[in-house]
């Protein structure tokens, strides 16, 4: 009940006329940027961070959230349509989405991503409302060697779960995590790892990290390779979803919704994996599954589903604990740094209007995309006629204003671009990125609290196997660093 | 023998390098004695060992073979003259943005980008880049009230034309 009554506070606060305007605004240039390749939440939020200087927080954080929710609608547009996954959760939408519209049918494959998007929004931000307070009771009782678990955890998870190959996200992580380190050290006041150049001092802007790596470096790198011309299938007519449509979409739109909203809140986040387990549940329990592969519509409705209801999940760590598992996640976690927020367990107390608000604010959000994306879908698609030429030179003028505007000096330019050369090499050679910018904001809280920990304790490194929940959290991270490890020795046993 | 994979070998090499790098600037890192149980270095120290670790077990993935990139990546041709235009762009960004000011520097930089992506009209790219640059110079940064300098050539112009 006492939830009900401040999520009842957070509608008084979402539905004032000027948050609604930065909602629409937020969803709007979220499925925007979402139906453009290459263009990410994450890489939007980052560039649109000095908004923190000017609005009020509960109105940048509406708007924040308005594009991650935004995004995940948008990217199902790009997969289905042009069979370039617009986000990496939306790859395998491309797969039978792209089928679909190849076969004239892609009006109603756009349909049940939207409606299937919608469904599973809601029931993510409905987890999200009800998950998120009995988890802050406990994470109350944390102490900081248990958080500094927690972050270790945290850290394994988002690099050596997922991807291809846990050195290289390791690698990545503790690159991140090198990144964050430099600058002045708040406790101390001795400047790490500035190279002695006084632009330094102040630290690396998380805005010149998340552009380099995500606008620099995948510009890069598609310069470098062969320009293939896509093909844009064609929205015509206004051939919706059937009612046999319907009757084979409800099902894998709840399913998703259920898979992807606990995939989202665990710190394994990302959308990828809940895509990929819809997508296989789907085909198992689908009457029709010789059509998958050829265009079935459960294999659009699942994944859309899932990916929809883990971007909620991911918002719960967020919230709760301060704990960003996603690129995302941890751009927006240093929004709050901006406004002096202080994110973790006291948040909800200590922000109500800013949480709740927010939180009601995704419930509005979900039904103005509705809105947005079913009858507007053509339109949406008119912006993948953009030449690349042109996509790619705006991306570019755009990440510089972002970075030059931090201090006006071209030393944060020539940063921009060296990162986006590290961002273009490990789009080369397979590094995960998400572990850089999420090892570079979460770096410096991991430790504060190990610092405070180790305080606490006169300098006894034991504190953190004598506390039974940061025990048990380290044996955690250490198993999720084992485990696929182990899995892939016997594979090669096997093999 | 296996096949040496030679870029591997050299991203490892330099993950191995920045963290003696890391390793060099943490050993710089004058530590008051007030802190010594918990200072400023420890975990400087921590992250430049992860990635010296990190680096060597790369290497020992490119010998042993378990580290290889897909065809999709060894069998391309790179596009050596579309990654020149846009290193020209940014290097031409760089060094113009001080003194001809945010939308001169951009309109050069679309032109040159949209160059490496293929565009064979320079003189309608400079006027789109342009243009682009003007909206988002008075659009976006006077919206977000963030500060990128006045556009020095284009103001010397108005003053001029006044």
């Amino acid at each position: 009940m006492d939830t009900l009554s401040l999520l009842a506070g957070g509608f008084a606060v979402a539905l004032q006329p000027m948050n609604l305007l930065w909602a629409l605004v937020g969803v709007t240039l979220g499925t925007a940027i979402g139906v453009l390749p290459g263009l990410g939440p994450a890489l939007t939020i980052a560039l649109l961070l000095p908004i923190t200087f000017s609005v009020p927080a509960t109105a940048a954080f509406i708007l924040f959230a308005g594009i991650y929710y935004g995004a995940m609608y948008g990217g199902s547009t790009t997969s289905i349509l042009l069979n370039t996954p617009g986000e990496s959760a939306t790859i395998i939408t491309a797969l039978e989405g792209h089928k679909m519209a190849k076969k004239g049918r892609a009006a109603a494959a756009l349909a049940t991503a939207a409606i299937g998007s919608f469904v599973a929004g809601t029931i993510g931000t409905l987890g999200l409302t009800f998950v998120a307070p009995p988890l802050v009771e406990f994470a109350l009782r944390f102490g900081p060697a248990d958080y500094f678990s927690l972050m270790v955890v945290a850290f394994i998870a988002v690099s050596a779960v997922l991807g291809t190959s846990v050195l290289r996200g390791l690698t990545a992580l503790a690159f991140g995590i090198l990144l964050g380190l430099v600058g002045i050290d708040l406790q101390t006041g001795q400047p790490r790892f500035t190279l002695g150049l006084p632009e330094l001092l102040d630290g690396i802007n998380v805005i010149v990290v998340a552009v380099g790596l995500f606008a620099v470096g995948e510009t890069l790198y598609l310069a470098g390779r062969p320009k293939s011309e896509v093909t844009l299938v064609p929205l015509k007519g206004r051939a919706y979803m059937t009612k046999e449509d319907w009757q084979r979409s409800w099902k894998p739109w709840l399913r998703g919704s259920f898979l992807g909203f606990p995939f989202g809140a665990l710190p394994a986040g990302g959308a990828e994996v809940p895509t990929f387990v819809s997508y296989f549940l789907e085909k198992k329990l689908s009457k029709k599954p010789e059509e998958f592969g050829h265009g079935a519509i459960e294999g659009v409705a699942g994944p859309e589903a899932a990916n929809n209801a883990s971007a909620a999940g991911v918002l719960v760590p967020m919230l709760a604990l301060g704990l960003p598992t996603s690129a995302t996640a941890a751009i927006m976690l240093s929004a709050f740094q901006s406004y002096g927020i202080n994110p973790g367990p006291q948040l909800l107390q200590s922000q109500p209007e800013l949480v709740w608000g927010l939180i009601a604010s995704l419930y509005v959000g979900n039904v103005m995309l509705l809105i947005l994306n079913l009858p507007l879908a053509g339109l949406w698609a008119k912006i993948l006629a953009i030449p690349s030429p042109w996509l790619y030179g705006g991306i570019l003028v755009f990440a510089t204003i972002g970075t030059y505007g931090i201090s006006q000096s071209w030393i944060d330019l020539v940063l921009l671009y060296l990162i986006g050369g590290v961002g273009y090499l490990m789009r080369r050679f397979d590094f995960p990125t998400a572990p850089t910018v999420i090892g570079m904001i979460l770096g410096p809280f991991a430790e504060q609290e190990f610092r405070r920990a180790m305080t606490i304790s006169a300098g006894d490194m034991s504190t953190f196997v004598t506390r039974p929940l940061s025990l048990t959290l380290l044996i955690i991270a250490a198993l999720l660093l084992i485990t696929p490890l182990l899995l892939r020795l016997r594979d090669r046993k096997r093999g | 023998m296996q096949r040496l994979a030679k870029p591997e070998t050299a991203v490892a090499i330099g993950v191995i390098a920045l963290g003696l790098l890391a390793l060099y600037e943490t050993t710089e890192i004058p530590v008051s004695p007030m802190y010594a149980q918990v200072g400023p270095t420890l975990v400087a120290y921590l992250a430049s060992a992860l990635l010296i670790l990190l680096g060597l077990g790369l290497i020992v993935q490119v010998w042993t073979g378990l580290w290889t990139s897909p065809p999709e990546e060894t069998e391309v041709v790179l596009d050596i003259r579309a990654l020149g235009w846009l290193l020209l762009g940014l290097v031409l960004n760089i060094g113009l943005i001080g003194p001809l000011g945010f939308i001169p520097a951009s309109t050069l930089l679309f032109a040159c980008t949209a160059r490496a992506f293929g565009s064979t009209r320079p003189g309608r790219d400079v006027l789109i880049g342009l243009a682009f640059a003007a909206v988002a110079y008075f659009g976006f940064a006077q919206l977000l009230n963030i500060n990128i300098g006045e556009s020095s050539l284009l103001s010397a112009l108005l003053e001029g034309g006044n």
